[in-house]
């Protein structure tokens, strides 16, 4: 004997009716007992080929037109015909209000966990990490992704389609050089200068001793030095940014290509917070829909039947293979944010002693909640593993570090493991792993030789002898070198300033005359 | 909240963004597409399907590292403790399985749709000069409105333009408007003598205005004009001639059916309407529907003539050659008596060539049976003959399945503007 009254649905099917009274229980859950703060949401079902159309254009739900989002297309249409690939149940968009796509064909135990997945985990972690309320502008991004379509199509009408698409070639490739990574200084405005400039000069005059006068200088800089030094500040040098700096400062790009540098170089930065925090919004998102499908449950809202239907797709999606199995593929980031979350909420809970030694900040506070929406607010994954993955957890996952050094023919090594004397360093390896800053190379603009070619120099500073590959790397500068529209140098220096390689690329005749 | 149903909504959002991607990949899709339809059935071509192109062509660029030192961190340690050094037998055993995976990442597969595949498949084909030629003499005249004229018959008279150039003029002549004389007249029955005079001879003038200037005058009448513009005519029909005795085998029909379904596809890509005739012959011809033609049974001699005679008679009856662009393909194994030769040139180089677009024939063998040790059969060196009288015949022989493509695309391909000079 089953008590159905409470049932938000009974079996497999669903309609609009049961998807509202779906996210109004969700919500209920994750206002009132998960303390979650998020965007209004709008809920959109869709077919399986709208799937596949959202995948080949970056998940967004209008986007300019290139041909590489149709090789995407192409390409992914294929292997899901053939059935090598499965699609996702849900894709989710950081804008206000939180646009969720659920695809037509989940049962409506799918569509609970995807609910409470994307509608109120992904929204909660959008809606309040640090990374996402910096860098993002959730309000804005439909309306400007509206502009970009357009945009890109009238400079289409404009002045053709292979300029455009050339330009947007070139853009792309450069994409991932195309971003901010720090929050730019702030320029002073006159009034603000003159005060700094006077308050330095009282600052001065208070701590005058003449004493200071006869203490010998550095030698003196000489003036082409300082020529150099003025016309690289001017040029704001070295800058990483490279489409940023092709936007302002490229001498012969027309204003329509500048608009499209800019329009790239945005949507680049659009998505930077989400490349950081892969692991902490999965983690948040499945900790959040496995917390309220529980409570759904225990409250009689979805029955036995459809429960166990969640927990067999919820282990399918937490599922951590090791190294040595076929179906390796890195750290799953979902396993290992969900393990995390959880394993903080246990040391926040009921703490052991080594967790006391570890987490003095946390452990034993009782609200784990708090203390999650804490962390979910202000890390990224770089900093939440190396602050919060315990000892405990890496003796459960069992996870080691190896150390591949090509000079060292006796092979690899195993650097650290799950002991005592590895813990600090697995974990701070690991954590580098997530840091964007040793993911993508650091390539910057180095100087730019204006009394000369005009020839731009970029340098290339390698870490742990890891250069680029030739053949990418020399198609890449060629790009560079279009949109430059004069010569384009790149070196790569290891640490000690040892040049390893240089690059020269001039640009093809097509594109200085486009 | 808000639930939105997206399903509706139109499908094939990255339709533009694919033909992108395929006009980018033109010639290498080109390529691939040659290639598998090489080890396909032609049935089986024209259903679309896989290719796959390198993917170098297509290659998008990004800064890449590789090589030095690398740091992994892995879960599932199962034996290793710290300082451990692992022999490197996993770079071997990656080594193996990369080629494996390199062939996947090298070839870029896709699937094509039939119509994607099929335009690729015929790009590079057109039709034939002597085709194009005859193509332009054969336009019909369609009729299109170009603005309008002071003269024309009265059905094409334009009210609207007719009347307002009207107005305009009785504007600018400052012809009375009705409602004044009657104003006029009205004062006119209640006042004195004096001003009744001045009336009269007011309403008189105006009256007078009104004879002179007409309410429509011949010069603001105005015609609708057409242009006669030339069209071209976009419908087409095939003929498919067929010797279906007891010589012709099995395996001789499949290769003439196979020419005739390419024949098929590719006027339907270049004629909005295309109907197809099968006729088939013994020592006499009838019209037939298609299973019939592959597949009925049928024994007698060989009278090419009857199915020419039998093509033209449906030709005068029923496709006038202004309207319609006329295709025909005969198949057959070359045999014929030789008292029907007269006849077969007569009705050819008379009746039909003049008027088909295209007329081609097609020798079919026995397969493995080589096309150089035979002599030369009747049919063949008959129609050898009217070639090199200058009558437009395209000729060929086939005994393979695979070379059914080759000889029709040798057939229409598209011509260099040298070659089109040469002949």
């Amino acid at each position: 004997m089953t008590c159905t009254a409470g049932r938000l649905f009974m079996g497999a099917d669903w309609d609009f009716q049961t998807l509202q009274g779906i996210h109004d229980a969700c919500e209920q859950i994750a206002r009132s007992e998960l303390g979650l703060e998020f965007y209004p949401n709008q809920i959109e079902v869709i077919t399986a080929e709208q799937m596949l159309d959202a995948y080949s254009s970056v998940g967004m739900p209008l986007f300019y037109k290139h041909c590489s989002f149709g090789k995407h297309f192409a390409h992914q249409e294929a292997s899901y015909r053939k059935g090598l690939m499965g699609l996702a149940y849900e894709i989710v968009i950081n804008s206000s209000p939180c646009i969720s796509y659920l695809m037509e064909e989940n049962t409506a135990t799918m569509q609970t966990l995807v609910i409470a997945h994307a509608a109120f985990g992904h929204n909660h972690f959008f809606r309040n990490n640090y990374l996402f309320k910096q860098w993002t502008d959730a309000e804005g991004i439909l309306d400007y992704l509206d502009f970009a379509k357009s945009y890109v199509a009238q400079c289409e009408e404009r002045y053709g389609r292979l300029a455009v698409e050339r330009t947007l070639d070139a853009a792309h490739a450069l994409m991932s050089h195309g971003i901010d990574r720090y929050p730019g200084k702030k320029k002073l405005d006159l009034r603000a200068e003159e005060k700094r400039a006077g308050d330095r000069r009282s600052h001065e005059e208070s701590v005058f001793n003449d004493l200071w006068r006869t203490v010998p200088t550095g030698p003196v800089k000489s003036p082409e030095l300082l020529n150099t030094e003025r016309r690289r500040k001017l040029l704001g040098l070295p800058q990483e940014n490279l489409l940023y700096f092709l936007e302002k400062t490229a001498p012969r790009l027309q204003p329509w290509q500048r608009e499209v540098l800019r329009i790239v170089r945005h949507i680049a930065q659009y998505f930077y917070p989400q490349s950081q925090t892969k692991v902490m919004n999965e983690g948040t998102a499945t900790y959040v829909h496995y917390r309220i499908m529980t409570r759904l449950h225990e409250r009689g809202q979805i029955s036995d039947g459809n429960f166990l239907e969640f927990l067999q797709s919820h282990t399918n999606v937490v599922f951590q293979p090791d190294f040595d199995d076929q179906r390796f593929s890195g750290f799953n980031p979902y396993a290992l944010g969900f393990a995390m979350m959880q394993d903080i909420e246990r040391i926040v809970a009921n703490p052991d002693d080594e967790d006391r030694e570890w987490f003095p900040d946390i452990a034993g506070t009782g609200d784990a909640m708090a203390v999650l929406r804490d962390i979910w607010a202000n890390y990224r994954d770089e900093s939440f593993i190396s602050q919060f993955l315990s000892p405990r957890l890496m003796r459960r996952l069992r996870i080691f570090h190896l150390h591949d050094d090509p000079a060292e023919s006796a092979g690899i090594s195993v650097d650290a493991i799950h002991n005592e004397r590895g813990y600090r360093r697995v974990r701070s390896e690991l954590a580098r792993q997530y840091d964007v800053g040793f993911i993508d190379p650091n390539i910057e603009v180095f100087d730019v030789d204006l009394s000369g070619d005009r020839r731009l120099m970029l340098r290339h500073s390698v870490v742990k002898g890891a250069q680029l590959n030739e053949a990418d790397a020399t198609r890449v500068l060629q790009h560079l070198a279009d949109l430059w529209s004069y010569d384009v140098s790149l070196v790569e220096a290891d640490g000690t300033d040892t040049i390893l390689k240089e690059y020269m690329v001039s640009p093809r005749a097509l594109a200085a005359a486009a | 909240m808000h639930i939105i149903d997206r399903r509706l909504n139109p499908g094939s959002k990255s339709l533009e963004n694919r033909q992108r991607f395929l006009r980018r990949a033109k010639a290498l899709v080109q390529d691939a597409v040659k290639k598998s339809s090489q080890d396909r059935d032609i049935r089986d071509v024209l259903e679309g399907g896989e290719v796959s192109i390198p993917v170098d062509g297509m290659h998008e660029p990004r800064f890449r590292r590789e090589g030095g030192t690398r740091d992994m961190v892995l879960p599932g340690n199962k034996k290793f403790v710290e300082g451990d050094i692992l022999p490197r037998s996993g770079e071997s055993r990656r080594k193996a399985s990369g080629p494996g995976e390199g062939d996947g990442e090298d070839a870029f597969r896709f699937v094509l749709s039939r119509d994607e595949f099929v335009d690729l498949f015929l790009d590079d084909l057109e039709l034939p000069d002597l085709a194009k030629r005859k193509l332009a003499e054969a336009e019909s005249v369609g009729l299109r409105r170009a603005g309008y004229a002071m003269s024309g018959s009265p059905a094409n008279l334009s009210v609207n333009r007719t009347v307002r150039l009207a107005l305009a003029r009785r504007v600018a002549l400052q012809r009375p408007r009705p409602e004044a004389i009657a104003r006029l007249e009205a004062e006119l029955a209640d006042c004195d003598d004096t001003r009744r005079i001045e009336l009269l001879a007011e309403i008189e003038t105006l009256k007078g205005k009104v004879r002179r200037i007409p309410f429509i005058d011949p010069i603001d009448i105005r015609y609708r004009r057409f242009e006669t513009v030339p069209k071209p005519i976009a419908q087409a029909v095939m003929f498919c001639l067929m010797d279906v005795s007891g010589s012709m085998s099995e395996h001789m029909k499949d290769l003439a059916k196979r020419f005739y379904m390419l024949l098929y596809v590719f006027l339907t890509r270049r004629y909005r309407h295309v109907e197809i005739v099968f006729i088939r012959h013994t020592d006499r011809a009838e019209e037939v529907d298609e299973d019939t033609f592959f597949h009925g049974p049928a024994s007698g001699g060989t009278l090419v003539s009857s199915a020419l005679q039998a093509m033209h008679e449906i030709v005068r009856s029923r496709f006038r050659a202004t309207d319609w662009n006329i295709y025909a393909a005969q198949a057959s194994d070359g045999d014929n008596s030789t008292s029907d030769s007269d006849a077969v040139s007569r009705l050819l180089t008379d009746k039909l060539l003049p008027v088909s677009q295209f007329f081609a024939y097609l020798e079919v063998s026995e397969a493995g049976g080589s096309t150089f040790d035979m002599p030369d059969s009747s049919l063949w060196t008959l129609y050898q003959r009217l070639r090199a009288d200058g009558a437009p015949l395209s000729v060929r022989k086939v005994s393979e399945r695979s070379e059914i493509f080759p000889v029709f695309h040798d057939l229409f391909q598209r011509r260099r503007k040298q070659e089109k000079a040469a002949p």
